[in-house]
């Protein structure tokens, strides 16, 4: 094994900024206000739902408008298994059913849908969100006869800490799928299923798998989310805000690297958040033309920059120094 | 020895016929082509062979397997691998992550990452492109790309190959390269079936050319014979020739 790579600089250098923004979050809760937690329960929650976004659709070119559905089927497990009455299973627990319920019906309608193509697949997921809100609301008007469900309540702190095992295990997951072979099959398939399918991949189960494995997050995230908010009702939990919000995030970030969505979905919720009061009206506007302009001038994404940002300050960082040094020459 | 055959292979699309009641074979280490006018089935043939789409009526085997309702990645799997009329590479990625698709999954066992990467690299040396290797694929010229699907199958160990208009749009002088790689994949033991409408490396190389006009096989048999047949020349080589003169 080439052990140079482990001690290069960049290597170090990105361990060490890892490992800083880890130990930062990490120790937050026991400087931060409560309420400066709740914002980064948010930030942590779009960045679990941006980066499980981009684990399927940012690689296959399958844009899936079901992160809604797979957010609020997890909700509503959590709603079942840790009801106010009294938590049938741990936490712990309630979380992972939360994903794997998720990962269950997105195998299931992948199955069924991931042979539509480009719109097709995108109108599929997003009425299959709308269904299961559809659903839900017949469920409890009609079956059980009362709206909304209560849950045992969890504090902000506790939500944090959950919810930054679930992003880093889904950052995890997105690391090492991208350099598996698995990651390869699906980039393929977004380059052209065509030859993929021709050149042994077994397109189907691949899309299916992905698709599956990136609900188990959204679904975990969703239980871990519903008893902070102690109480939700399908108009909560299958809130098609959540299928967009992750696209914008990824698209206003940047696809190409995996800090890309993590950095798009941090500031889109930071200033969310901190607009949403102040400009009510005035936030989703500026985001529309913020998201327009990126669009428009950076195809790549925020972090679309980075490259071109590399090249220019490479050169002048060269050339100074050979400036420098051509100096001591002088010098000496 | 036949390695693949279709009898009586049909493929409706709606009313239209676009291969009808056609018999073929392509026997172990030959080299055969397949030639007529567009529009004559000939890419839909190869497409059917692959399963692109599925076949209507009639039978294919490959090696003595029933190819009739296998899926596109498993006939890839038995050894039967192809490159496409228009390139359809995987133009973001290297060219090596584009072969190393074909290393990887090509193969009806799982195989190693190392040997993965041999495989690759031994597929791009062959087809002279080892010094591209790490180009994004949308970089390289067409030439270079229709290399690519080449190297591609090549890593997905075939033991035939469809090669869908490797030549159309080359210069004279690739198209001699293009002759010589086909010769020197047929030299490893990979027999290759190929659509061709560069009637000089098909006459240079085949052994044996088969004629669609309309979705069906209106003549067979050695180059020769084929471009003495009337026929043939009435609906096919007569065009060039006009076009020629």
């Amino acid at each position: 094994m080439d052990i140079s790579k482990f001690t290069s600089k960049k290597f170090l250098l990105v361990a060490g900024l890892v490992l800083a923004i880890l130990v930062f979050l990490v120790t937050f809760p026991t400087y931060g206000s409560n309420s400066e937690v709740g914002i980064w329960v948010t930030i942590l929650m779009y960045i679990i739902l941006t980066v499980s976004w981009v684990i399927f659709s940012g690689t296959t070119g399958y844009m899936s408008l079901a992160v809604a559905a797979f957010f609020g089927i997890g909700m509503y497990t959590a709603a079942f298994l840790y009801p106010k009455s009294g938590p049938l299973l741990p936490l712990p627990a309630v979380i992972i059913m939360g994903g794997l319920v998720s990962f269950v019906f997105a195998l299931l309608t992948g199955l069924v849908t991931l042979r539509l193509k480009g719109m097709y697949f995108a109108i599929f997921t997003f009425g299959f969100s709308v269904l299961l809100y559809h659903l839900m609301v017949y469920y409890e008007l009609q079956i059980i006869g009362y709206r909304g469900q209560r849950l045992t309540p969890i504090t902000n702190v506790t939500a944090f800490y959950i919810l930054l095992i679930i992003m880093v295990l889904t950052l995890l997951a997105a690391y090492l799928i991208r350099r598996s072979r698995l990651g390869l099959a699906m980039q393929s398939i977004g380059e052209s299923e065509d030859a993929a399918a021709h050149m042994g991949v077994n397109t189907t189960m691949v899309k299916v798998i992905t698709f599956a494995i990136s609900a188990f997050f959204m679904g975990a995230a969703g239980a871990a989310l519903a008893p902070k908010w102690e109480y939700i009702d399908p108009s909560v939990a299958f809130n098609t805000f959540y299928s967009f919000m992750p696209v914008l995030m990824a698209v206003f970030g940047g696809m190409r690297e995996l800090y890309g969505p993590v950095i798009g979905a941090a500031i889109f919720a930071y200033t969310e958040r901190s607009l949403r009061l102040r400009f009510p009206y005035y936030y989703m506007l500026s985001f529309g033309i913020a998201l327009i302009l990126i669009i428009i001038y950076l195809p790549g994404g925020l972090t679309g920059l980075v490259p071109t940002l590399k090249d220019k300050l490479g050169g002048v960082i060269a050339r100074l120094r050979k400036g420098g040094q051509s100096e001591r020459h002088a010098n000496t | 020895m036949p390695i693949l055959e279709g009898q009586d292979v049909t493929k409706h699309f709606g009313g239209l016929a676009a291969v009808s009641h056609v018999d073929f074979h392509v026997d172990q280490g030959e080299i055969v082509g397949l030639i007529g006018p567009n529009g004559a089935g000939k890419t839909t043939l190869f497409n059917l062979i692959s399963a692109a789409f599925p076949i209507s009526s009639g039978e294919m085997r490959f090696k003595g397997h029933k190819l009739n309702g296998l899926k596109p990645h498993q006939i890839c799997k038995l050894g039967v691998s192809r490159t496409f009329q228009e390139t359809k590479v995987f133009a973001n990625i290297s060219v090596l992550q584009n072969v190393l698709v074909g290393a990887f999954f090509g193969t009806p066992t799982r195989v190693s990452a190392a040997d993965a990467a041999r495989e690759a690299s031994q597929a791009l040396e062959f087809v002279g492109l080892t010094a591209m290797s790490a180009l994004p694929t949308k970089d390289l010229t067409m030439v270079n790309q229709k290399r690519t699907e080449v190297a591609r199958a090549l890593a997905t160990k075939p033991e035939l190959l469809l090669l869908d208009e490797l030549m159309a749009g080359l210069t004279p002088a690739e198209v001699s390269e293009a002759m010589e790689l086909v010769t020197r994949i047929r030299d490893k033991g990979i027999s290759v079936f190929m659509v061709e409408h560069v009637m000089k490396a098909i006459i240079g190389i085949c052994g044996r050319i088969i004629v669609l006009h309309h979705g069906e096989k209106i003549a067979e048999g050695t180059p020769q014979e084929i471009t003495a047949n009337k026929t043939v020349i009435e609906i096919y080589l007569g065009e060039e020739t006009h076009a020629g003169s």
